[in-house]
């Protein structure tokens, strides 16, 4: 990496951080609660819309894996999210009309927020359908593992987004709020991921699983992208650039080993393809908020339209975090 | 007699404390030495916990960085006050903060008492120890580490670098001889009052406190000199990760840390409240009088080791992605790809997959689509059959499906009409069995009715890349195993070749072929390939194809007859 190029990506940072600043003004804080945050307390940040019917479950998941408290930006719910989360005892609450798209879907108001509330503490960046699998999380909480990693002199740590699917249709089973959505998406792709490495910002690009299988199958390059960091022990100056996929300064990316071994890692398991996809897509494709022009949603309700169901023969079935490791789709590396 | 316990602590009081009454309340007197760099309110607090206790000591307070001397200043001044306040102690066990005793108090008491004159600490000549930090052994006594290892990483091997370059060497006081080890140890207090009260110890100090990391030397290389008894390990089950730092134990740990029959562990996660709740409860019944056997917990701990610097063979995912330079092993399992077989023979996938037992694909890389074996549309591992998700990363499609059929091995075949991106990766690949026979992409030509002007081009377009793959299986950083035949030489003799082929598939089988497979019909390819020839396109990759009756060279009827129909 020459000077200049490490220049170039010291500007990029700046840049996002300036962006992040300004759109803060974006943000109306609803409930602020930020008080309430002590020092080796676990953050989570979350931009979400209409999604009041996954949030019970959602904070109760993540309350129990010992997140401490939740930071959200509620991006014009109409459906009573917003007011839900507001009564929660552990949230902070900002709202905003803005447009997400001119946010850098989401991503100048979560870097705004964490540069603000998440310094020098462990921020876990997440949607409100992903959710976070970590080596002996059925026996551990997420502390031991961010304490292990302090340890360890680790600021990162990378967890592979991993597309849920039910059996049969994916509209088939009603989603009834509280539950676990992944008692109903139980089915994942375990090895179709094809994985390169950006050489600008060190990360890696995975893509693959059931939505590349299934929906851009003759246009590969436009599958959505599956690597993550959503664990960071998060600094000011640091700053999220695509989504949750890359982070500058490039050091952050490095949650994998070149030379042959394995670090630890984890997997959100994205339960998005439930009953309520359908409307989502729908409304998603109204607003034309999303991706690359909503290249995803087109391509979805396109493909669902013919074929409604993402199972195949070789679909696994989800049981536990082991199973993941044994597949090999997120390691324990050193920590036992 | 009994034992006494001196404590190092910096953090988690309130575990520490929990643990130091456990002990103080079983007559184990106890000396607890925090660090200075934590903060007054912290330590007056933990101080008012053990207030109730009379065999609670604190000792004076010392700064304990890591790998300095103030480790060793705390640990001198803390057993002097045990030694002095607590005659009653035989053993002084130094611990730290994060120890829990898994065993009861009793047994190790008694275990001591029947070794009343052994001091347990590991204790190793620097030639023999491999697991140094930094990699230093003996250098840690003879150079000079003015800065921090872990803050001023640059410097610290810029000024060792320095220091080797001009032969720079402290000398060590004589009658020393460094030894290393762990620096949890239990040392009787005839050993411990020896080193402390040495007339020599200003000495010794004065050397030891520029040595790097101290604290695992300092008694480690003194208690040489006064031990009449040493056994060579430490009573506290503590392992190390690939960067020198302790594992931690967790509330899974429990069933193996019980049945480990270790007397101490070290560390524990201090939210570790099954495990402190378990081991320090007062009804905790103990077992029979066994030897501390740590078996378990090392091959745990030595496989996350593993994991973490060599990691699974072959597999590429999100946080093990090897460079394809840097390792030798580029897939999880061997595999074979063929080259010409299923042109020269009618139903070769078949056979092999028979003959075999193993799983025989058709061309994987066909430009069209990808050729699983049984026409499947999508693979193990929901692997799909599009070429164009083949093609975007023909890397990861390979070690996908190399990956995801573990312990099922698979052949497919290749050949000039498939694409050829992967080509470089497979025969760097030891895993990869390469078996070519060169021209016969000219057969499904010559059985073809096509025009013949476009047979032609399409003949020298394949040879073209044919020759192209050839040249480079000859190059001498090839790792698969590459095997060669002209169509010529292999029509003349094909059973050799298959056999080999076979056994090295399944070498366990190791019987000779009965049933083969069935070969196409050559009437005429000999004047096909003139024909070629004739139209000013040169095939060469086939070998010595007579331009007479088309027949191989060679007495058809020699060898195995059925085979040539």
């Amino acid at each position: 990496m020459s000077v200049i190029e490490s220049y170039r990506l010291r500007l990029r940072r700046k840049r996002s951080q300036l962006r992040a600043r300004l759109r803060r003004r974006d943000l109306k804080p609803v409930t602020d609660r930020t008080r309430a945050i002590r020092r080796p307390d676990i953050l989570l940040f979350c931009t979400l819309r209409n999604e009041r019917v996954r949030l019970p479950y959602f904070l109760r998941y993540y309350r129990e894996l010992g997140v401490d408290h939740f930071l959200f930006v509620d991006n014009g719910s109409t459906d009573g999210s917003r007011e839900y989360l507001t009564e929660q005892p552990d949230t902070s609450v900002w709202s905003t009309r803005a447009s997400y798209k001119r946010a850098h879907f989401g991503v100048d108001w979560l870097n705004g927020l964490q540069m603000r509330y998440g310094h020098d503490h462990w921020t876990l960046v997440v949607d409100p359908d992903e959710f976070l699998v970590y080596p002996f999380c059925d026996t551990r909480p997420l502390r031991a593992l961010t304490d292990w990693l302090d340890t360890s002199q680790v600021r990162s740590f990378g967890a592979m987004m991993l597309d849920m699917y039910p059996k049969g249709h994916i509209a088939g089973q009603p989603y009834i709020e509280g539950r676990d959505p992944l008692e109903i998406a139980c089915w994942f792709d375990s090895g179709n991921y094809a994985i390169s490495r950006n050489g600008i910002y060190g990360n890696l690009w995975i893509q693959g699983g059931p939505r590349a299988r299934a929906f851009f199958a003759d246009d590969p390059k436009a599958a959505p992208a599956l690597n993550k960091v959503p664990l960071v022990r998060w600094d000011r100056k640091y700053a999220y650039v695509s989504s949750t996929h890359m982070l500058l300064p490039r050091g952050l990316n490095l949650v994998y080993d070149a030379l042959g071994g394995e670090k630890a890692s984890g997997c959100l398991l994205h339960a998005k393809f439930i009953d309520t996809f359908a409307a989502k897509a729908e409304e998603e494709m109204a607003r034309g908020e999303h991706y690359a022009a909503s290249r995803e949603y087109t391509a979805y309700r396109e493909e669902l339209a013919k074929t409604p169901e993402l199972w195949c023969k070789w679909s696994e079935k989800y049981i536990n975090w082991r199973q993941l490791e044994i597949l090999g789709l997120m390691s324990k590396g050193n920590w036992a | 007699m009994t034992v006494g316990f001196v404590m190092l602590c910096h953090t988690a009081f309130d575990r520490a404390a929990q643990v130091a009454r456990h002990w103080a309340e079983r007559d184990c007197p106890v000396v607890i030495h925090v660090d200075r760099r934590v903060r007054r309110p912290a330590y007056d607090r933990l101080v008012e916990a053990l207030a109730d206790l009379t065999n609670v000591r604190f000792s004076g307070r010392h700064a304990c960085e890591w790998g300095t001397w103030g480790l060793v200043a705390a640990t001198q001044e803390a057993s002097t006050l045990m030694l002095r306040e607590f005659p009653q102690v035989r053993h002084v066990y130094l611990a730290s903060g994060s120890c829990l005793p898994l065993r009861p108090v009793e047994e190790m008491v008694a275990y001591l008492d029947e070794r009343p004159r052994t001091d347990f600490i590991e204790s190793v000549t620097t030639g023999d120890v491999g697991w140094t930090v930094g990699g230093l052994n003996i250098e840690r006594f003879t150079l000079r580490f003015p800065f921090s290892w872990r803050k001023q990483r640059l410097l610290f091997d810029w000024y060792v670098g320095l220091q080797r370059r001009i032969r720079f060497r402290r000398r060590i006081p004589a009658g020393l001889v460094p030894h290393l080890g762990s620096q949890w140890w239990c040392l009787t207090r005839q050993t411990l009052s020896a080193i402390l009260d040495d007339p020599d110890r200003a000495r010794y100090d004065r050397f030891f406190r520029k040595v790097w990391i101290p604290d695992e030397s300092y008694f480690q290389t003194l208690v040489r000199l006064y031990s009449s008894n040493i056994e060579s390990r430490s009573l506290t089950l503590s392992k190390f990760d690939f960067q020198g730092k302790p594992h931690i134990f967790y509330d899974d740990h429990l069933q193996l840390l019980r049945r480990s029959d270790c007397f101490v562990a070290r560390k524990i996660w201090p939210h570790a409240g099954k495990l402190y709740r378990f081991f320090l409860s007062p009804d905790r019944e103990g077992q029979a009088q066994a030897e501390p056997n740590p078996g378990k917990i090392d091959r745990l701990f030595a496989k996350a080791v593993e994991r973490r610097t060599k990691g699974r063979p072959g597999l590429y995912m999100q946080s093990r992605f090897p460079d394809a330079n840097w390792i030798n092993i580029r897939t999880a399992a061997p595999y074979s790809q063929f080259q010409g077989f299923s042109d020269v023979f009618k139903n070769f996938e078949t056979w092999l997959g028979k003959t075999a037992g193993t799983r025989v694909h058709g061309h994987l890389f066909a430009p069209g689509r990808v050729e699983y074996a049984g026409g499947e549309t999508v693979y193990n591992g929901a692997l799909s059959d599009s070429a164009k998700m083949r093609d975007y990363n023909p890397k990861s499609f390979l070690t996908s499906l190399i990956w995801n059929t573990r312990g099922e091995r698979q052949c497919f075949q290749f050949g000039p009409g498939d694409r050829q991106d992967i080509n470089g990766f497979v025969a760097a690949d030891p895993n990869a069995q390469i078996s070519v026979i060169s021209g016969a992409w000219a057969i499904p030509l010559f059985r073809s009715n096509a025009n013949f002007g476009d047979i032609r081009r399409e003949a020298a377009r394949l040879q073209k890349i044919e020759a192209e793959y050839l040249d480079l299986l000859r190059n001498h950083w090839i790792k698969a195993r590459v095997r060669v035949w002209t169509l010529a030489e292999f029509v003349e003799n094909p059973m050799e070749p298959l056999q080999t082929i076979v056994d090295e598939i399944s070498p366990r089988a190791m019987r000779r072929l009965t049933e083969v497979p069935c070969m196409v019909d050559l009437t005429g390819f000999g004047q096909f390939l003139q024909n070629l020839r004739n139209q000013g396109m040169q095939p060469v990759l086939m070998g010595d194809f007579p331009a007479g009756d088309g027949q191989p060279p060679g007495n058809p009827r020699r060898g195995r007859p059925y085979l040539v129909q």
